[in-house]
């Protein structure tokens, strides 16, 4: 007797015992309840960060891009540059045998150089005069010479400063192609730039 | 009978035009050709003046006066003076003497050669050997000489003793049986083609009057690792000996007329420039004024140079002295005046100037300042190289692309120049021995490569002078410098 007692005692206190958890339980719902709202903040918030950063990468990419563009219109220049410099280097200017005379095509060409040259104050050149191999050694530096002081006399009456000019003739001494053929002597009849 | 009237006439005049085209003999020799009876010449010989009498009696309106010209007998080139030179005789029957012998008799036939008229018999021809029967007056049978058409005879003795060689060297005259010279050289093996080469000079003096080429020197342009350098040789290319060392540029090398200095051009400070260089001592002067300064010429006998240089603006040129100051301002002209170079007696200077347009050579009177024209044929002619005895000017032309020599007799006022050198690709840089018997020049007619050839003043016996690496350009004959015994 006394023990069934003493079970519905005990079970009492389970009872209450479990309200007083269930009540306590229900107050933990509630706590979880504002995390979540916090939660939708903080998400939020992140969202927003994370647009930001997606806006900051696209400024960013979209700087690279302009810097990249910027860098290519340079490269671009740059190359345009190099390729102008190594034009005014290696389109030589020519003559007929025995002539020390600008043809109408090499006037075209030396106002280019001029043009070149006013592009490029810094730069003094060196124009060379050569000849074909055909003819004497010493009047071919004779002539090599007139052919250089044509050109160079040219470029002075299209304004260039005649102290950036020199001149010096090789003759038949320097030829650019060692051909025997007409071709090869055309070739070698002529003014060439040499930078300072 | 005719025939043998012409072939003594002919030969009368090859003797007296040689005399008269300034080759005096000497007096035995002119003895000896006057006296001369039995016409010496090859059996070919018989056959075309057969040939000729048939033409003559063919066609005897043209009268032969004019067809005799055609046969160039003034020319000692075209009809030389046949000589025997026979194998040398060991004196004490060494080995090494017979060693020597035919080095020695290699050197001798090729100096010959040298002289331009002389032509060496062929040995197989030959029909007795002095090196074995003696090669002293006695011991020669001149019948075996003048059989065979030698009209002259030259033996040959070595005698080793001890580390000395001894060289008996004689000249004969075979139908006057007759020493023209006779000569003992001494000294050590080393020297025998110097003492093979006196007795060449010995050889032209007794003919000539002159000593030859045999006492001179060549210089010349030649590439080193690919830069141009000047060279000094002898006369005939042997023993070539590079002067310069600048590794750059170097050209037109001119002699002194002593032989002691050579002015030269070179880039090795950046731009033609005229370097002139005592060759044995170390002494010269630079002359690089503003411009270029090029093409040097010495004047005859004297410290002066003339050059073209371009201060100015134009090429002119000017008289220098040897230490480079100015003596005078020679051209005046527009354009281009280059290449100057000397008449023989120093009054005159023949160049090259294109105030007519096109190159052309002109000479100007140093006194009088008056100045004529020279070429007229053609629109391209350079190089001017005035014979020693001033009555002739070999240079450059071209014609048609072609690159050659010709010559033009100054005496004579301006008439055709005769072309010497023709088909044989570029020939160029003519430049006189001074005994005026032949040109030395540039061709490139073996290959792509320039390289110095010889030829007689009358543009035969073309021949390579050296075989040396590289390109060899601008030879310059040096004038005769001292023998020294």
């Amino acid at each position: 007797m006394n023990k069934k007692l003493w079970i519905n005692v005990v079970m009492a206190i389970l009872v209450a015992g479990l309200f007083l958890t269930v009540s306590c339980a229900k107050k933990t719902v509630v706590s979880d309840a504002s995390t979540i709202e916090d939660q939708a903040q903080a998400e939020a918030q992140a969202a927003a960060e994370a647009e930001a950063q997606r806006k900051a990468e696209a400024e960013r990419i979209r700087q690279q891009e302009l810097e990249a563009q910027a860098a290519g219109e340079k490269a671009v220049e740059q190359a345009r540059q190099q390729a102008a410099k190594t034009r005014f280097l290696h389109q030589n200017i020519h003559f007929a045998f025995d002539s020390a005379e600008l043809s109408s095509e090499a006037k075209e060409l030396v106002k280019e150089k001029a043009q070149w040259l006013k592009q490029n104050q810094k730069v003094s050149v060196t124009i060379e005069g050569h000849c074909d191999e055909r003819g004497t050694t010493e009047y071919n530096l004779a002539l090599g010479e007139r052919r250089a002081n044509a050109v160079q006399n040219y470029l002075q009456d299209l304004g260039i400063g005649g102290f950036r000019l020199d001149t010096v003739s090789y003759g038949e001494e320097r030829p650019l192609d060692p051909g025997q053929t007409e071709a090869a002597y055309a070739k070698n009849r002529r003014a060439q730039f040499v930078l300072k | 009978m005719f025939l043998h009237y012409v072939n003594t006439k002919l030969l009368k005049n090859i003797h007296k035009s040689r005399s008269s085209a300034g080759y005096p003999l000497s007096p035995c020799v002119a003895a000896f050709r006057d006296r001369m009876s039995v016409p010496p010449l090859p059996r070919s010989w018989h056959i075309l003046l057969v040939l000729a009498t048939v033409f003559f009696l063919w066609h005897p309106a043209q009268g032969w006066a004019k067809s005799y010209d055609t046969i160039n007998i003034s020319n000692p080139f075209l009809h030389k003076t046949p000589v025997a030179v026979t194998e040398f005789k060991a004196l004490t029957g060494k080995d090494a003497e017979t060693e020597i012998g035919t080095t020695a008799l290699t050197i001798l036939n090729e100096g010959l050669e040298f002289t331009g008229y002389l032509k060496l018999v062929n040995p197989r021809a030959f029909l007795s050997s002095p090196a074995q029967t003696g090669i002293q007056l006695g011991q020669i049978h001149f019948r075996d000489w003048t059989g065979i058409g030698a009209e002259l005879l030259i033996t040959g003795g070595v005698e080793i003793d001890g580390d000395q060689v001894q060289l008996k060297l004689r000249l004969f005259d075979t139908f006057n049986t007759k020493l023209l010279k006779g000569k003992i050289y001494t000294g050590p093996p080393g020297q025998v083609r110097r003492m093979i080469h006196l007795f060449c000079a010995e050889v032209s003096y007794a003919l000539t009057g002159t000593w030859g080429v045999f006492n001179s020197k060549l210089s010349f342009i030649s590439t080193v690792n690919g830069n141009k350098e000047v060279f000094v040789s002898d006369f005939d290319g042997h023993n070539p000996k590079q002067v310069t060392h600048h590794k750059s540029i170097s050209l037109s090398p001119a002699w002194s007329s002593d032989g002691q200095w050579l002015a030269y051009v070179s880039y090795a400070g950046g731009k033609p420039d005229i370097y002139i260089k005592h060759l044995a001592e170390n002494r010269g002067a630079i002359v690089n004024r503003e411009g270029m300064n090029i093409s040097p010429a010495w004047m005859p006998g004297q410290a002066k140079l003339a050059a073209a240089m371009s201060f100015s603006g134009n090429q002119q040129i000017y008289l220098l002295t040897r230490n480079g100051e100015i003596i005078t301002k020679i051209t005046d002209s527009w354009g281009i005046n280059v290449s100057p170079v000397f008449s023989p007696d120093g009054k005159k200077i023949a160049f090259v100037s294109n105030r007519s347009g096109t190159p052309q050579i002109y000479i100007t009177d140093l006194n009088t300042q008056e100045v004529r024209r020279v070429t007229f044929q053609g629109n391209y002619n350079t190089s001017p190289a005035w014979s020693p005895d001033g009555n002739k000017m070999a240079y450059v032309g071209i014609e048609k692309n072609q690159i050659d020599i010709y010559m033009i007799n100054l005496a004579s006022g301006p008439g055709m120049p005769v072309q010497l050198t023709r088909d044989q690709k570029d020939n160029e840089d003519p430049s006189w021995s001074p005994d005026g018997n032949l040109i030395v020049f540039t061709s490139n007619r073996e290959g792509n490569s320039s390289a110095l050839y010889v030829m007689t003043a009358a543009g035969t016996d073309q021949r390579r002078l050296l075989h040396m690496k590289g390109r060899q350009t601008q030879p310059g004959w040096s004038g005769p410098m001292t023998i020294e015994d």
